[in-house]
């Protein structure tokens, strides 16, 4: 079994033993990086392009870190602020990289669909760092080393994915990936937030979050993103804290082990209660920033190893 | 001047018949028909046929052509050829151009423009309200002296509904037929692709096929207070149906077209976002599809369109959801089309009943079928050769076909217009 993609663009294009390939991997990279020598030479020579169009601190962190354990030459590129203003498009854009040789590429965009579209575009490897409200195949991946750790394995659990699954890359990511592995996945939020259309992807659907919670293993918070609210999706923060909102009455619904997650970045007292984010016996947040790490470094060592391996291609 | 095409398969949507047989040409207009065998009359020139198929030319309601204001996009020539090319005879021309086609100055420079450029007929419509804004309306009566055919906002719904009562009530005084894109614009607005799961798994904002039926639904309601002439540019959904055949059956004067691709594509079509594949509305699931295929063959819905969309590269090259809608569709009107006849769900008759006989006499034009004295607008076609379309092979000056690399059958031998062989 090996690992044949030429891009990390979605869930939806691997197969159960492609995930297991990278969280593999993934695990060794835990090791390295808790090591005091937390470098390989995995892509050394090689150089990785991060282009946000979409502002991000946390995920642009996380790649820009397994890149520089790699020893791969890291440059970020902030797009949000630059030539898409002057009226570049994403062809032309894609281009541009071309010409510079990067190998592999890391973009985040506000459209769904985007990313694709430049990989179809570019000679190097591409990886989706979240696409509108399409996919975000390196959270899913590190959720479920994640819970692979914490629960000893990633199949037969129940999993419920609470909040704003309409416009969430994040929700549609893990939905594939649990599914892919065998797990029951609920989806608990008001139906303005998780359309019916869901059911279709094999998951359950709750409204009301105390039912949806009743005996999960894992409970993943999701973020209220207030700047796609645009047509008021919901009252208001009150009334969804006091539906939504995880508090230590909700989790006791859940099994006595259950563990809270939550991709960040919380809003404390709208998705998830201060406290429960906090506690280190039921929440695995700050894991899950160590595995983004791991997972990323997994993912770019696979793609390039598949680079070396493919002739390159002559520039058009 | 008399031309006899013989030895061909005459397709009559007006008997509902496919006789094989010959049609005499004299000048402009087709003098007679009749059975193959003794008897064929004399003529200046002979044309052998050689048994394929001869039809009235199409008359497709809803062509864009970019003039004014995208000439680069496409032109009255360059769209001209790529009709005659594809066996449009006329082209009912939509009026979403930059600036909109809105007053009798603008109408005439049109007119004259694709007179001069366009082999095939080309009748333009008027926008309904000043610059497709749906504030005030248009100057409907000047615009029909002027010659405007129809009067629509295109793809823009008139929401203000006020405007659009009186739109309506004032057009029924001239006669002046309003075509209207149903959708409820509240809930289609941003979305480019009808929702469900391929949209929940591609991450597209969608619209429900509802908005559909409920802009058809406020439009018949109006219909029935103002009793003005009213087409439906296109509908797409099985559930706007049931409505459609309840304001035929209660006498009202509406009539319904659909777009070809509607009928020959569906929302999977789309796959890893090509936005070839991206039109107005959104494409549709299988059921809707099939319903709509259904409703053709039924009559109940009345006309196909091509609606032939130019969009430049430029407009397409970018992620699905900021990228131009539409695609072009003069030359694979008919070859799309057949797919509909070789799946058996379509008769030749019944399918040119809905793209010459049907638009034309909504449009009170005389073409559109093989009748004595009727304009001899013909198309000649092979129903069955097969090809694979190449989009850089078309007429037009946009290439934006999502039937690029895709097997097709039917290829379109000659068409005339007015008598004149403008193609083949």
């Amino acid at each position: 079994m090996s690992f044949q993609h030429r891009h990390l663009l979605g869930i939806e294009p691997l197969s159960p033993a492609d995930i297991t390939i990278i969280l593999d991997l993934a695990e060794q990279y835990v090791t390295l990086n808790r090591s005091a020598r937390k470098h390989s030479e995995a892509l050394a020579g090689l150089t990785q392009i991060n282009m946000f169009f979409e502002a991000s601190t946390r995920t642009q962190a996380s790649f820009e870190l397994a890149g520089k354990r790699l020893g791969a030459d890291v440059m970020n590129m902030a797009m949000q602020s630059s030539s898409l203003k002057k009226g570049e498009t994403l062809i032309d854009t894609a281009l541009t990289l071309n010409a510079m040789h990067a190998d592999l590429l890391v973009v985040r965009h506000p459209h769904s669909g985007a990313v694709d579209l430049l990989a179809q575009k570019v000679n190097c490897a591409v990886l989706n760092a979240g696409d509108g409200r399409h996919e975000h195949p390196t959270q899913a991946l590190l959720d479920a080393l994640t819970i692979r750790r914490a629960k000893g394995r990633l199949h037969r659990l129940n999993i419920a994915i609470c909040g704003d699954i309409a416009h969430s890359r994040v929700a549609r990511s893990n939905i594939l990936l649990l599914g892919k592995m065998e797990n029951r996945v609920r989806l608990i939020g008001p139906p303005t937030l998780v359309p019916s259309q869901f059911a279709e992807f094999g998951a359950e659907i709750y409204d009301d979050m105390r039912e949806g919670l009743n005996g999960v293993d894992v409970v993943m918070m999701l973020r209220l993103q207030k700047e796609r609210m645009d047509g008021g999706f919901i009252p208001s923060e009150r009334e969804y804290y006091h539906r939504y909102g995880l508090d230590a009455e909700k989790l006791a619904c859940a099994k006595p082990d259950a563990i809270v997650m939550h991709p960040g970045p919380m809003n404390r007292g709208v998705e998830i209660d201060g406290e429960i984010a906090d506690d280190i016996n039921r929440s695995v947040i700050q894991e899950q920033v160590e595995m983004g790490v791991a997972v990323r470094m997994a993912a770019m060592d696979l793609l390039a190893r598949n680079l070396r391996e493919a002739p390159q291609t002559v520039m058009a | 001047m008399t031309t006899l095409l013989k030895n061909a398969r005459l397709i009559d949507p007006e008997k509902s018949t496919e006789t094989n047989g010959w049609l005499l040409i004299e000048g402009t207009v087709i003098r007679e028909t009749g059975p193959a065998g003794p008897g064929e009359p004399a003529a200046d020139e002979i044309i052998d046929c050689q048994g394929k198929c001869l039809a009235p030319g199409i008359v497709d309601i809803g062509v864009k052509v970019a003039e004014p204001g995208e000439r680069h996009k496409e032109s009255y020539r360059s769209a001209g050829l790529a009709a005659a090319a594809g066996g449009v005879t006329t082209m009912v021309t939509r009026p979403d151009t930059a600036p909109a086609i809105d007053t009798p100055e603008v109408l005439e420079f049109v007119r004259r423009r694709a007179n001069e450029a366009a082999p095939v007929n080309v009748l333009p419509m008027a926008a309904l309200t000043k610059g497709r804004a749906g504030r005030e309306m248009a100057e409907i009566g000047f615009l029909m002296d002027a010659g405007a055919a129809a009067f629509t906002d295109c793809d823009r719904v008139v929401a203000n509904t006020k405007v659009f009562t009186r739109a309506l009530t004032y057009a029924r005084g001239l006669g002046a037929l309003v075509i209207a894109h149903v959708q409820e614009p509240g809930l289609s607005a941003g979305a480019s692709a009808t929702s469900g799961k391929f949209a929940t798994l591609r991450g597209l904002a969608g619209v429900s096929s509802m908005a559909e039926r409920m802009g058809l639904d406020r439009d018949i309601a109006l219909l029935e207070t103002t009793r003005a002439r009213y087409h439906a540019d296109q509908i797409t959904t099985a559930r706007a149906l049931p409505a459609l055949e309840r304001a035929k059956g209660n006498g009202l004067d509406i009539t319904a077209g659909t777009s070809i691709h509607h009928l020959t594509l569906n929302e999977l079509d789309v796959a890893d976002y090509r936005t070839f594949f991206k039109v107005k509305p959104p494409l549709r699931s299988e059921d809707d599809r099939m319903a709509t295929v259904e409703a053709v063959a039924s009559g109940l819905i009345d006309i196909i369109s091509s609606m032939h969309t130019p969009q430049d590269e430029e407009s397409k090259r970018l992620p699905f959801e900021e990228a131009a809608s539409g695609a072009v569709a003069l030359e694979t009107f008919l070859p799309a089309a057949l797919r509909l006849v070789h799946a058996g769900q379509l008769t030749l008759p019944q399918l040119f009943r809905a793209i010459s006989l049907n638009p034309a006499n909504r449009l009170n034009l005389s073409s559109g079928r093989l009748s004595k004295g009727a304009p001899a607008d013909l198309v000649l076609f092979d129903p069955d050769t097969p090809f694979v379309l190449d989009r850089f092979t078309l007429n037009s000056k946009s290439k934006n076909t999502p039937f690029d690399g895709q097997r097709m059958q039917g290829k379109v031998h000659a068409t005339f217009v007015g008598g004149e062989k403008v193609f083949g």
